[in-house]
């Protein structure tokens, strides 16, 4: 019975492979060579493109890419973690429906939705009109960082609320009542109990959020105007308009790195492992 | 023992079936890549009545993913639409086939001007298709000064209201025009002239696009656009007049798509007779009267300005002859591309 089980892994071993391992092993090779991609004899081994990499210019798109992917986060922590303890506290029959109103917008495609927010934001926009209508100065909110950092918390706030409102929903009501009999009130309750409980959801949420911010380049592209040049632009440019495969290989592999490495604190700091790292 | 009786003869047809489309294969295919709405429709199935020839149509979205596809060798393409700089170097590359021009009698109706040009000196390889050029798009109900000059995107009056195109020749290249050089210029010390005024003027204007500034400026987002002729000539016959174009007196970016038979191509014959039934003058000036680029073809583009008279005065059309002579064609960068690309980085970081 065990070894059918094991069988039935085998088309996701194969579809790892031919997707996943295979792609990254080209990128990896793409990054540490130079030479006519579409000619695999003419690559050479070469660090050019790494050595490229460590000039004032480029490090300092990295350190603003993830700036502002941890503000982002941070402040994808601030709104989430209320709205989730929200949704969990709610009466049953209210639940399924809150929990719809956050996750129908995600059915909707994340560009049309990025572009919502250009109409939103834009010097002639939906705000701006409101803010002319009652005689108030207009704002230059986009194209800019904070346009970025607005689009970056809504498309990603929902993966901050999920996995903290599934661990939140999984703490065992005796506890909360243990705490209470015990003398907490519900300040202390929420500091010494549920909070610590529902680390692992935020952590889980936390990485959820920042991978994708740190990495975008259709946000910063529309709502910062091409002005906002993050380290995902880079690397589209770089297999597009500037066709340096190699370089954007090596970019590639330089911000795997810094996530694995921001991944690897976290999952310190996440002594306990299941929870809401188990929900992805 | 029915139902297997239905399987067998339910496999028998559709083996039959394959059977039958493969002998349709011997019928001759024409593999085209072309840019997104930019012919009209009609005449590919025109085509396909008149020769019998399947034509397989496929879309690109920027030269740059197009001559990624043919440089990997995995297509079949039989007719490319690319510009003239990526022309020179596929010439360059080896990419492309000489055109055999005894098959395309029509050629005579090519305008001298859009022959021999830079990126094909000897017209060996390509056929123009459509030209335009590089110009600035405004609002001339908001803009009421007279448009003739690059300066205005430096205007610091219209601070908020400018948007720049996200396309490292053409923005590099016209802060190298507004100083009296060559949009071709590989010299360090222009490029970092034009670098340092880009970069000043990134406080004025408000980004970089290329798809969404035909609509900011529909709904007045801005009223100021560094822009193409063809995106002029979308917003003219959608109907909103008020939106104007000018090319400036610093000269411009002379532009030209053509049509190439690169080297991956199994049909040519069926490619050049495509070529020739495309330049056919009644098919030219459907084409674009369709697509509302300029043609290359003199008797279709004479026509259009017979039948459309306001175009002819319309910059983004038909440019005057004093104006044109001034705007240069795209080289190809070669061994400079890394220049520029290092310098367009800089740019958008500072």
């Amino acid at each position: 019975m065990k070894n059918k089980a094991k069988l039935l892994a085998y088309p996701y071993v194969v579809w790892i492979a031919i997707f996943i391992i295979v792609p990254l092993v080209l990128v990896l090779v793409y990054s540490f060579t130079e030479g006519n991609i579409h000619n695999p004899s003419s690559l050479t081994f070469s660090l050019k493109s790494y050595d490229k990499f460590f000039n004032i210019l480029y490090l300092n798109i990295l350190w603003k890419s993830f700036k502002l992917a941890f503000i982002s986060t941070f402040l994808c922590l601030i709104l989430g973690y209320p709205v989730a303890l929200i949704i969990s506290k709610a009466k049953a029959k209210y639940k399924g429906i809150l929990l719809l109103f956050f996750l129908v917008p995600i059915w909707m495609n994340f560009l049309l939705r990025t572009y919502a927010w250009m109409a939103i934001l834009s010097p002639n926009g939906f705000i701006n009109r409101l803010l002319q209508l009652i005689g108030l100065p207009t704002l230059a909110i986009m194209p800019g960082q904070t346009a970025v950092v607005i689009g970056m918390v809504y498309n990603f706030l929902p993966f901050m609320v999920l996995p903290i409102y599934t661990v939140l929903s999984k703490i065992d009501k005796n506890v909360l009542e243990a705490a209470m009999d015990l003398g907490a009130n519900k300040i202390i309750t929420f500091i010494k109990v549920i909070f610590p409980l529902t680390v692992p959801g935020i952590i889980s949420g936390i990485t959820m959020v920042f991978m994708p911010a740190v990495s975008t380049f259709v946000i910063s592209q529309l709502l910062g105007g091409g002005k906002e040049l993050l380290i995902g632009n880079l690397i589209e440019q770089q297999f597009t308009v500037q066709r340096d495969w190699h370089f954007g290989s090596a970019l590639s592999i330089i911000l795997m790195i810094m996530i694995l490495i921001s991944m690897a604190f976290m999952s310190k700091a996440d002594k306990d492992d299941e929870g809401g790292a188990a929900l992805w | 023992m029915k139902r297997i009786k239905i399987l067998l003869l339910f496999c028998l047809i559709i083996i039959s079936l394959m059977v039958i489309s493969g002998c349709n294969q011997d019928k001759s295919v024409l593999n085209i890549y072309n840019w997104g709405q930019y012919i009209d429709t009609d005449l590919l199935t025109k085509f396909e009545k008149e020769t019998g020839i399947k034509v397989v149509y496929e879309l690109f979205e920027t030269n740059e993913h197009m001559l990624a596809k043919i440089e990997s060798g995995s297509s079949n393409f039989d007719l490319v639409f690319p510009s003239d700089y990526v022309i020179e170097e596929m010439i360059s590359k080896d990419m492309l086939h000489k055109i055999d021009f005894n098959n395309i009698p029509n050629f005579q109706y090519i305008d001298n001007r859009f022959r021999n040009l830079e990126y094909d000196p000897t017209n060996e390889y390509s056929v123009p298709y459509f030209w335009g050029t590089l110009g600035i798009l405004y609002n001339s109900e908001e803009v009421t000064q007279n448009v003739d000059s690059w300066s205005i995107l430096w205007d610091e009056k219209y601070t908020g209201q400018i948007l720049m195109l996200d396309s490292m020749r053409d923005t590099i290249g016209v802060a190298l025009k507004l100083n009296g050089y060559s949009l071709n210029s590989v010299d360090p010390v222009q490029l970092e002239e034009a670098k340092k005024m880009l970069i000043e003027q990134k406080a004025l204007h408000n980004g970089y696009y290329v798809d969404e500034t035909m609509d900011m400026m529909i709904n007045g987002d801005a009223n100021i656009a560094l822009n193409w002729s063809g995106a002029a000539m979308d917003i003219y016959w959608q109907g909103a007049e008020h939106i104007k174009y000018a090319l400036p007196k610093e000269g411009s970016n002379l532009w030209v798509d053509c049509m190439v038979i690169p080297k991956t191509s199994e049909n040519k014959k069926e490619a050049e007779m495509f070529i020739n039934f495309m330049l056919d003058p009644d098919n030219a000036y459907q084409n674009t009267e369709y697509v509302g680029y300029a043609t290359p073809n003199q008797i279709a583009f004479e026509r259009m300005l017979e039948e459309n008279p306001e175009v002819t005065d319309m910059d983004a059309y038909n440019p005057s002859q004093e104006l044109l002579d001034k705007c240069e064609v795209f080289i190809d960068l070669g061994d400079n591309r890394e220049m520029y690309n290092q310098l367009w980085t800089e740019i958008k970081v500072y």
